[in-house]
């Protein structure tokens, strides 16, 4: 396994925090900066989505497009005809949620390097309630052919994800949290699409985390080893395409898996891992996400407690999921 | 392009109605009304407003061409063959398995088309992106965007919130032609759905509105010089059209909106159109 490096505070009570979208912003001034092919469209949420940073900097290259989601990507695919290379931003509620057949048609299917760039996705919106908390996101975007997905874990890797995909010429979907998100990688830890990162090397069970999740499960992980299971834990930023080898590789090794995402599982991440070990390498799996049901209002906290979302409550399940399920490929 | 007569466009335009009764009876389906209305718009679209090289499908020069009621692309495949983007002969695969010639069309199978279109209702949009991107960023002057969008789809808001935004950012390099026909596939626009009074509403969005008779070349051309005359503001051009104009028992009926003709059918249309419906006596030579 390559080594990637952990912030070593991840397991201090004081472990940095900061929104998601934070790197995101970060990332598209730096993209701005190295490229001014980069151009940013956003639908009336320029601060909240981070777009502002852009704009200051770049105020001819930055479009309002007002709050109208299917004018934000199909201007967006006529700008990437005319040579740019265009960020979109939203809430992920709205785009993808509204404007999903024109990201197929003009984005997709056209094969423009448009990217979207969902924000505020996840229960964790909070309070908003569940019009706000975009569950379906993931399931939406990885269904369309030419598309690349990706689910940054906290505000460093979203800063390299955006600088990547600024670069990759395809059409390509950010998914974004608005919470502070404790920060689990560092400035060297590598990122590239694609690719999914070892993060704990175990032997009883993978758990395999995308998004916010990871972070649940590096925490999971210490719980479950005072209990004497030694859990691998793999990051998977990229939902599509994704990492088979790296994946497949770790489930060798454990027979277990157990997959976790701020999202529903119907399609999600989990239903993607599904897809993959049914396919390549049947093992049981348990996955953790939301199961079927819209979110509703409340605080970040509470709610990720109440879906089964944190550490804590990650590692009963895949206690309880050990407790009664074989290990694969030992024999 | 340019350099045609009023009277060359014309023979254009009847040669790119022939086709498109060609084409489409050889698919065995497809598109009739609309594309046969749009005829003599694109006669003048690929003929003497665009400039565009046909031989050269992404010369950075360009004019951009966006079609946005994609289902109407026989016209646009017939007037690109016309024109030279590709042999007329290509025109007989529309809509076969492994054709370049998708049934809407796709930006990455045929050179010369600019975008992918279908879903109605985006193509504004993509064409003022286009625009905006010359006219605030790139500051390119010379160079003009026209998109086609068909009257029924202006039911979709999205066009409605493209029409906001290059009235907003006073896109004056965009003209848009809305090919004023009437019907839908449900019947006649303002039974389905009023878009009266149009002229006011494209107005009251800060663009300027031409209207013409979508079959007079002449006033199309004109109206498309006008169009890039105006320094200020969008241009859109309203142009009366007659579904399935050419073809006598097509014309006004919207049941031909989404139905070809069947060989019976296309021979008689094709005698109509290398006759000009009986004024000229020895037929021309068809496709």
């Amino acid at each position: 396994m390559s080594h990637y490096p952990l912030n070593p505070s991840v397991f201090d009570d004081e472990v940095k925090l900061e929104p998601i979208r934070a790197g995101f912003g970060r990332g598209l001034k730096a993209a701005g900066e190295s490229n001014e092919a980069v151009v940013a469209l956003c639908a009336d949420l320029t601060e909240s989505t981070q777009m502002h940073l852009f704009k200051e900097a770049f105020p001819t290259r930055f479009v309002e497009i007002g709050v109208a989601e299917q004018n934000l990507v199909t201007v967006a695919s006529g700008m990437a005809r005319a040579g740019k290379i265009p960020f979109t931003s939203s809430y992920a509620a709205f785009s993808p949620g509204r404007n999903w057949e024109q990201i197929k048609t003009t984005a997709a299917l056209n094969n423009q390097p448009v990217k979207i760039v969902g924000s505020h996705a996840g229960v964790s919106v909070g309070p908003d309630g569940a019009t706000h908390q975009m569950l379906e996101d993931i399931a939406l975007m990885r269904a369309i052919p030419n598309m690349v997905v990706i689910a940054p874990g906290d505000s460093v890797e979203a800063e390299k994800a955006t600088k990547a995909i600024a670069e990759n010429g395809k059409p390509s979907y950010v998914r974004l949290a608005r919470e502070k998100t404790p920060i689990f990688s560092t400035d060297e830890s590598p990122f590239e699409i694609g690719k999914a990162y070892v993060l704990r090397e175990g032997k009883d069970v993978t758990l395999l985390g995308t998004g916010t999740m990871t972070y649940q499960l590096l925490v999971a992980a210490q719980l479950l080893a005072e209990q004497g299971l030694e859990a691998e834990v793999v990051h998977v930023p990229t939902i599509k395409p994704l990492d088979e080898d790296t994946i497949l590789a770790s489930v060798k090794k454990t027979g277990r898996v157990v997959s976790a995402e701020e999202a529903q599982v119907i399609g999600g991440f989990g239903g993607a891992i599904a897809e993959l070990l049914s396919e390549k390498l049947p093992t049981p799996l348990r996955r953790v996400g939301i199961y079927d049901r819209f979110g509703e209002s409340g605080a970040p906290t509470e709610l990720l407690e109440y879906f089964g979302l944190t550490g804590s409550k990650i590692a009963e399940s895949v206690q309880a999921f050990i407790a009664t399920t074989a290990q694969y490929h030992q024999w | 392009m340019g350099g045609l007569t009023i009277q060359q466009l014309e023979q254009k335009a009847n040669d790119i109605r022939k086709s498109i009764i060609t084409m489409l009876e050889e698919a065995g389906s497809g598109h009739s009304a609309g594309p046969l209305g749009l005829a003599d718009i694109f006669a003048a679209l690929y003929f003497d407003i665009l400039n565009i090289r046909p031989d050269e499908p992404e010369w950075p020069e360009r004019d951009v061409f966006f079609l946005s009621n994609g289902h109407t692309v026989p016209v646009q495949y017939a007037a690109m063959a016309e024109a030279g983007f590709f042999d007329k002969d290509e025109l007989l695969t529309l809509r076969k398995f492994g054709s370049r010639l998708q049934g809407h069309p796709e930006r990455e199978k045929l050179p010369g088309i600019e975008s992918t279109s279908g879903p109605l209702g985006s193509g504004l949009s993509q064409a003022a992106g286009y625009a905006y991107a010359l006219q605030h960023i790139d500051n390119v002057k010379h160079r003009f965007v026209y998109v086609v969008m068909g009257d029924g789809e202006l039911n979709e808001g999205n066009i409605w919130e493209a029409a906001m935004f290059a009235g907003k950012y006073k896109l004056s390099q965009l003209i848009a032609f809305v090919d004023r026909n009437n019907i839908q596939i449900d019947g006649n626009t303002e039974d389905v759905m009023p878009l009266e009074d149009l002229r006011g509403k494209w107005e009251s969005f800060g663009w300027h509105v031409l209207e013409v008779d979508g079959h007079n070349i002449e006033s199309i051309v004109d109206a498309a010089s006008m169009g890039r005359a105006i320094s200020n503001r969008p241009t859109v051009i309203i142009a009366h059209t007659i579904p399935g104009k050419g073809v006598d028992f097509m014309e006004y009926d919207y049941k031909w909106h989404g139905t070809p003709p069947n060989s019976e059918q296309a021979k008689e249309a094709l005698q109509k159109l290398r006759t000009l419906d009986g004024k000229i006596v020895h037929e021309g030579a068809g496709i």
